[in-house]
């Protein structure tokens, strides 16, 4: 079986590919992987569509969840298949330019890539270069990606243009997650890898990178990294933007079938923690992470953050329960980007698995939360 | 046939300084932080053209009217 | 036309003008300031500051026509359209002319504000800070009865008005509540390149 982690980074020549490529990958059914989870042939397309042989290829290795370690070891471990895929999709949607955007504090990746790249003919090499993406939230995604790489400035900017119509110098781009592209790669090898790569963390005796063939369970996937420490209250999947799970209900989910895997990290609670007081941590992340460009966002998630640390920390109130439901739906959508919808669906998930933990809170001695960063 | 029209924010130009609120208090009311929640869907026809003084008194231009049907 | 008529209008409109752009200026520097109120919603500055400003233009133009078409005060088109071209008191009168084409540039671009961007209309915005204090110095140093008490009054009086409200946006602060925290965090997501 065809698997993205590999013990080495096989070079094989680089595949001749054509705009027939983009079909293998809409047959394939490839999504996103660095989070939004968008059908990747219609990324492709769309650039494809309107590239004039100056299209830009950011490769997008900013890795910015706080738990997510799957992108950083890809790079780490197979920078060839990677720079294959960013070299695929340049010749496919006509690019003159590569940009490899990787997180500012993942050394041994951008090594990687480094020396990986070294290696590579010359005309390959000259359309590549490397820019670091701050280590905050916000900067891994797209139109924040775009925004530094053209003014120096992770922050989002509003839509439209779309980085398919005007993008980093404004021309057609393609900003693409490194695993996304090295499962390009292998699609176009003819050899595309079934399987789902995520990361475990939280209460897991073995927190980490784990690839597993499609259709594997949750729970089979846990066992894999030695299973539950204790037994867990619930399980949270897809990150900081995901939902949290009843095990009951996600244990037995196939991952890449029944679930939104998001960034692919999948967190578990264990019954010891307090969901309250954790998923408060969170929110004050979240908040934090906020870039102050929408008032709705900044204030709304700073609200929401204040409300759950009420919560948590002085115990349930009917007025902040009714709160956090309020500004939960107002805030949603009403950001230039996706920060606060992603922020809001989190909450949402807990309000309802922790409905109960939510209703009878009481104050307890606040202790060092697991999952938030 | 009349077009029909919707209200579209940039939200980063906006900075909650309320004067869409105050000519459109129909489609638009401010949250508790003074920025806009505006009511999705089309604008009635009979008050397009306070709509469109609206999006002419926003101090930072930060209000729209798209046509409805063009694709996005 | 009677001489003292045109005098008098360009005298008048002049004055006029004063005080309808002083009344401009602090209800634009009211708009920044968030100032509403029950009875005074915030589209009411706005819509004040566009209205007056317009009927200023038209003040003007009467002060500007009636001083060029007054046989007495041998001006010609030329003199009040170039600056410091007129013989009668060259540079004051100047200042007039410079502050007419300011005003003329800050109301144009303020017509087709959707068209240019609200950066470019703003950096033009800005010369208001300009053309109000060189209407002020051409009025004082060009009228003729500058010391007579109604135009003392007058002029001291937008002075005054002028600069509280000055004074308020100077300590009023920036009016955008997310002007802290954004700066901060662009700071956090900033390239910081050496220049």
């Amino acid at each position: 079986m065809t698997r993205l982690l590999a013990t080495a980074d096989d070079r094989l020549p680089l595949p001749r590919v054509d705009g027939r490529i983009i079909d293998a990958i809409h047959q394939s059914g490839l999504v996103g992987r660095g989070g939004a989870g968008f059908p990747t042939a219609i990324k492709w397309r769309a650039v494809a569509d309107r590239s004039r042989g100056n299209a830009v290829i950011v490769v997008n290795g900013a890795e910015g969840e706080p738990r997510s370690e799957k992108d950083r070891l890809l790079m780490t471990t197979r920078p060839h298949l990677m720079l294959d895929g960013a070299f695929i999709a340049a010749r496919v949607l006509k690019a003159r330019r590569i940009l490899l955007y990787i997180g500012e504090r993942h050394e041994s990746a951008r090594q990687s890539m480094l020396r990986a790249l070294g290696q590579r003919d010359e005309p390959e090499r000259a359309l590549v270069s490397f820019a670091a993406a701050p280590a905050r939230y916000v900067a891994g995604a797209e139109m924040a990606a775009i925004h530094f790489l053209n003014e120096g400035i992770a922050t989002p900017t509003t839509t439209p243009p779309y980085p398919f119509e005007r993008g980093v110098d404004g021309v057609p781009t393609l900003v693409q997650n490194v695993e996304t592209l090295a499962r390009v790669a292998l699609i176009a090898r003819g050899t595309p890898a079934d399987t789902a790569l995520i990361t475990l963390a939280g209460a897991v005796r073995q927190p980490g990178v784990v690839e597993v063939p499609s259709g594997t369970t949750l729970g089979e996937a846990l066992r894999l990294g030695g299973g539950a420490t204790e037994s867990p209250r619930a399980v949270l999947v897809g990150g900081y933007f995901g939902s949290w799970m009843e095990p009951r209900v996600a244990w037995p989910a196939a991952l890449d079938r029944d679930l939104r895997l998001g960034c692919g990290v999948i967190g578990v609670l264990p019954a010891s923690r307090c969901p309250v007081c954790e998923t408060a941590g969170i929110m004050r992340y979240l908040a934090s992470e906020s870039s102050a460009q929408c008032g709705p966002c900044f204030f709304g998630l700073r609200a929401l953050a204040d409300a759950s640390s009420r919560i948590a920390e002085h115990g349930s109130s009917a007025d902040d329960l009714r709160r956090l439901q309020r500004w939960a739906t107002e805030v949603r959508g009403r950001g230039a980007c996706k920060h606060p919808d992603g922020a809001v669906t989190f909450l949402a998930s807990a309000l309802t698995v922790f409905a109960n933990e939510f209703a009878q809170h009481e104050a307890h001695e606040a202790r060092e939360v697991q999952l938030s960063a | 046939m009349s077009r029909s029209f919707t209200l579209t924010i940039d939200r980063i130009k906006c900075d909650g300084r309320g004067l869409c609120a105050e000519l459109l208090p129909e489609l638009i009311r401010l949250d508790e932080w003074g920025y806009p929640i505006i009511a999705s869907g089309a604008i009635p026809e009979h008050l397009l053209p306070l709509a469109q003084r609206a999006v002419d008194d926003c101090p930072v231009l930060a209000l729209a009217l798209r046509r409805a049907d063009r694709k996005q | 036309m009677s001489n003292s008529l045109l005098w008098y209008s360009t005298r008048g409109a002049g004055a006029v003008t004063l005080i309808l752009l002083s009344a401009v200026v602090v209800l634009g520097i009211l708009s920044t300031q968030r100032v509403q109120s029950q009875s005074w919603p915030r589209f009411l500055t706005t819509g004040l500051h566009r209205n007056l400003a317009l009927m200023t233009l038209v003040f003007l133009a009467l002060h500007i026509v009636t001083a060029v078409v007054d046989p007495f005060t041998n001006l010609g088109w030329g003199a009040a359209l170039i600056p410091f071209t007129s013989y009668y008191r060259t540079f004051w009168l100047g200042l007039g002319v410079i502050c007419f084409e300011l005003l003329l540039a800050i109301v144009l671009t303020s017509l087709v504000r959707g068209f240019l961007g609200h950066r470019a209309w703003r950096a033009v915005h800005w010369l208001t800070y300009a053309a109000w204090p060189v209407g002020v110095l051409h009025g004082v140093g060009t009228g003729t009865d500058t010391w007579s008490a109604w135009m003392l009054a007058i002029t001291a009086g937008c002075v005054a008005a002028v600069g509280v409200a000055i004074v308020m946006r100077l300590t009023g602060g920036s009016s955008d509540p997310l002007a802290t925290p954004r700066s901060t965090f662009r700071t956090a997501v900033d390239r910081r390149e050496p220049q």
